[in-house]
């Protein structure tokens, strides 16, 4: 039986056992909505902005292992997504979003709402697709799937124009699709996972340093056996939160420009780095001469060659899925002999020096004023330290990566690479969607969440009982901190004044608001919000405005270059 | 260093623009681009000359061979090879400047493909450096136009790019 093209792809959505797709209906996709309409498996979720429809869907992926999916229709529907498929790129999440263009027979005539969408997203898709025959609807679709989850994962557009949503052709989804022109790297190489086993036995000074690669790769189990059968000190990234857990005592907390003390002196001084699904990135490693300057060697395990030596030189790279590289790994290390006991434990007792010598991770608390960090660690002893945290960025984001402790990966739900205000509130909606029943907290500021408010509507008509956790300095906090560090306190423009009753507001769109202005009213707030288990309860912390986040790796410096807090 | 980077990518719609926006969003040179179908008109064989350090030419490899349409690559620099570019020049004609010029491309083996009573045109087929040197052979003053193609590249003896 023949179909149209929309209902080919409504289609090879059920087969992909998609759940929900996130979108906004336009011109472009009127028969691809009408085909959503015709059926009942694959849910809908109405949003109010295209760039949250694929936040959402983001915010789906990061917390399952599945792919998510956004619809958007052409022109404005997709330059208003490219935010949130930029943002999936840089942070490798596996998405497929399906766009509307205008007939094939307009395209380049700057028909209504027509935009070169393939040409747009090209620098931040992993790859896209111009559908221009219906036959190759279904097969695109297909493959799109499969580029969006193997390999290094990351966003796959597909563009389909009007007319070709409108065409017949017969619906045959193929069972497997192979690309000859794309082999994703799966196992590592055995000899360079052997030497790497040898190096990491004849370290001094080890130090294991894990990104996003472990939780994309689903690897945090193997990354957990490997640090405690070696006894190593490890860290994670901004995006690898998670992958060993916070309360494992190997852990020696996050590292970069706003990690720990131990964190960035281990990394700046270790003789062996194990770096594993991460890539040295500037807010990471910062100054890359400065870092260059310590001799050590680095094993580098990265599913992406084009990761490997971008930034630094690699002793010993391996490219392979981190899993399957991991799991190897640990294979040659068990019944091998031990690592160096004695320079293990004298570098341990260095460690122990710099955690105590660093003075991070520690604030002076108030009972005039409340404290940022301090919402955070009652956020955490109220939820359990088991909520889906989703950020936006800034102050708060960081705030949030310091004083929330993971010990399970795919919580931490946080916008690394693009650093996209107005990310936390739709990602937040993608999560509670794909965990229903689970507490899901977006911790946000007064700037980032007005980038994407509108999305509290969605929130009411869908029933997400999210709980925001607003920092409100009533500051673009982290541009003013760096004013105040680096611009002679020159104030320019972060300063918001006219800020909405955010009450008011949440109440407006059908939401319980509260605003807790004093520090002893943070937990009982915290308590009667999260009891409120069926509402959306945006919670408005007026905070202090002068806080600072800190230790501090100013950008272009060094790690151990590193700013901390004031003696405390 | 210059290199000389050949890959065979997938005949699709924008599969060119996928290489020229990666040159141009990462910031790499690029010397020259030449590109045509092959025998297997699904495929599409591109020649890029481009410099760099190693590590940057190492990641121009790294993220050429990303892209999802391209299917084999070969950095011909590496290894022998081969290298021939096309260049036409088309020559003020006159008096006897003509008859010089012929004398200068003949070593080069460049021949005349066209001939008007005031233009001369030569094609010449050989290495960048050769076409360059044949340039700075004749009297800049008399060239009208040049039109090269770019390097094509080819791996000597059994150095094959294949699918």
């Amino acid at each position: 039986m023949e179909l149209t093209g929309a209902e080919i792809a409504i289609k090879c959505l059920q087969e992909e056992g998609v759940e929900y797709v996130f979108g906004y209906p336009g011109g472009a996709v009127l028969f691809i909505y009408d085909a959503l309409f015709n059926q009942d498996q694959v849910k809908h979720i109405l949003v109010r902005h295209e760039q949250a429809a694929v936040h959402a869907a983001d915010g789906y992926a990061r917390s399952t292992d599945r792919v998510g999916v956004a619809l958007v229709t052409s022109g404005p529907g997709l330059t208003n997504a490219v935010t949130g498929i930029a943002t999936a790129y840089m942070d490798s999440t596996p998405l497929v979003i399906i766009s509307g263009q205008v007939p094939t027979g307009a395209i380049g005539e700057d028909a209504f709402q027509e935009v070169d969408a393939v040409g747009i997203t090209r620098p931040c898709v992993k790859h896209n697709f111009l559908v221009k025959d219906v036959k190759n609807i279904a097969q695109t679709i297909k493959k799109a799937f499969y580029l969006a989850k193997s390999g290094r994962p990351g966003p796959v557009l597909v563009d389909i124009p009007k007319d070709v949503s409108n065409q017949k052709a017969v619906f045959d989804y193929p069972a497997s699709v192979a690309i000859r022109s794309y082999q994703p790297a799966g196992k590592g190489d055995s000899g360079q996972i052997g030497r790497a086993a040898q190096m990491l036995l004849e370290a001094k000074r080890p130090m294991i340093y894990s990104g996003g690669g472990v939780i994309l790769s689903d690897a945090a189990g193997q990354l957990t056996e490997l640090t405690r059968l070696l006894g190593f000190p490890c860290t994670n990234t901004l995006m690898g939160l998670g992958g060993l857990s916070a309360s494992d005592r190997h852990f020696v907390g996050m590292l970069g420009m706003h990690g720990t003390y131990v964190a960035n002196m281990a990394m700046q001084h270790c003789d062996v780095l194990l770096a594993v699904g991460a890539r040295f990135d500037d807010r990471v490693i910062g100054n890359v001469e400065h870092f260059a300057q310590v001799p050590r060697k680095i094993i580098h395990i990265d599913i992406d060659p084009s990761s490997i030596a971008k930034r630094v030189k690699v002793d010993l790279p391996i490219v392979g899925d981190v899993k399957l590289v991991l799991s190897d790994l640990l294979e040659a290390l068990r019944g091998s002999r031990v690592p160096d006991q004695p320079a293990i434990s004298a570098w341990w007792q260095q460690l122990k020096e710099w955690q105590t010598g660093g003075g991070d991770m520690r604030y002076r608390n108030s009972t005039e004023i409340i404290k940022p960090q301090f919402v955070i660690e009652k956020l955490y002893e109220i939820t359990g330290g088991d909520a889906f945290i989703t950020t936006d960025v800034g102050q708060h984001q960081m705030w949030a990566a310091q004083y929330y402790p993971f010990d399970h990966p795919r919580r931490w739900i946080t916008s690394g690479g693009l650093g996209t205000m107005g990310f936390g509130l739709p990602a937040a909606m993608g999560v509670q969607l794909a965990h229903p029943g689970a507490t899901v907290a977006c911790v946000t500021g007064e700037g980032s969440i007005q980038m994407n408010i509108q999305e509290l509507s969605t929130c009411k008509q869908f029933r997400l009982p999210i709980k925001i956790i607003a920092l409100n300095n009533g500051y673009l906090g982290m541009v003013r901190q760096w004013q105040e560090f680096f611009h002679g306190n020159r104030y320019s423009e972060t300063y918001m004044d006219a800020l909405p009753d955010f009450v008011k507001l949440t109440e407006a769109y059908g939401h319980v608001g509260m605003r807790i202005e004093k520090p002893s009213d943070v937990e009982p707030a915290l308590k009667e919000a999260f009891a409120r288990k069926r509402d959306l309860v945006f919670l408005d912390f007026r905070t202090d405005p002068a806080e600072n986040v800190y230790p501090m790796v100013p950008g272009g410096k060094g790690l151990s270059e590193i700013i901390l807090a004031e003696e405390l | 260093m210059r290199h000389i980077i050949s890959l065979l990518m997938e005949n699709e719609a924008g599969a060119l623009s996928r290489v020229a926006g990666l040159f141009s969003a990462r910031g790499y040179n690029i010397e020259s681009l030449s590109v045509a179908p092959t025998e297997d008109p699904t495929l599409s064989r591109m020649t890029i000359v481009t410099s760099g350090s190693d590590a940057v030419i190492e990641q121009i490899n790294k993220q050429l061979n990303k892209l999802v349409d391209v299917a084999a690559l070969i950095d011909l620099s590496e290894g022998e090879h081969l290298e021939r570019e096309l260049m036409l020049v088309k020559v003020r004609a006159e008096g006897e400047t003509c008859e010089k010029v012929k004398r200068v491309a003949d070593g080069f083996g460049g021949r005349v493909i066209d001939k008007s009573d005031s233009t001369c045109t030569f094609e010449l087929s050989d290495t960048c450096a050769r076409l360059d040197s044949f340039l700075q052979a004749i009297d800049r003053s008399l060239i009208l136009e040049t039109v090269r193609t770019g390097a094509s590249g080819i791996g000597r003896g059994g150095r094959i790019l294949k699918l």
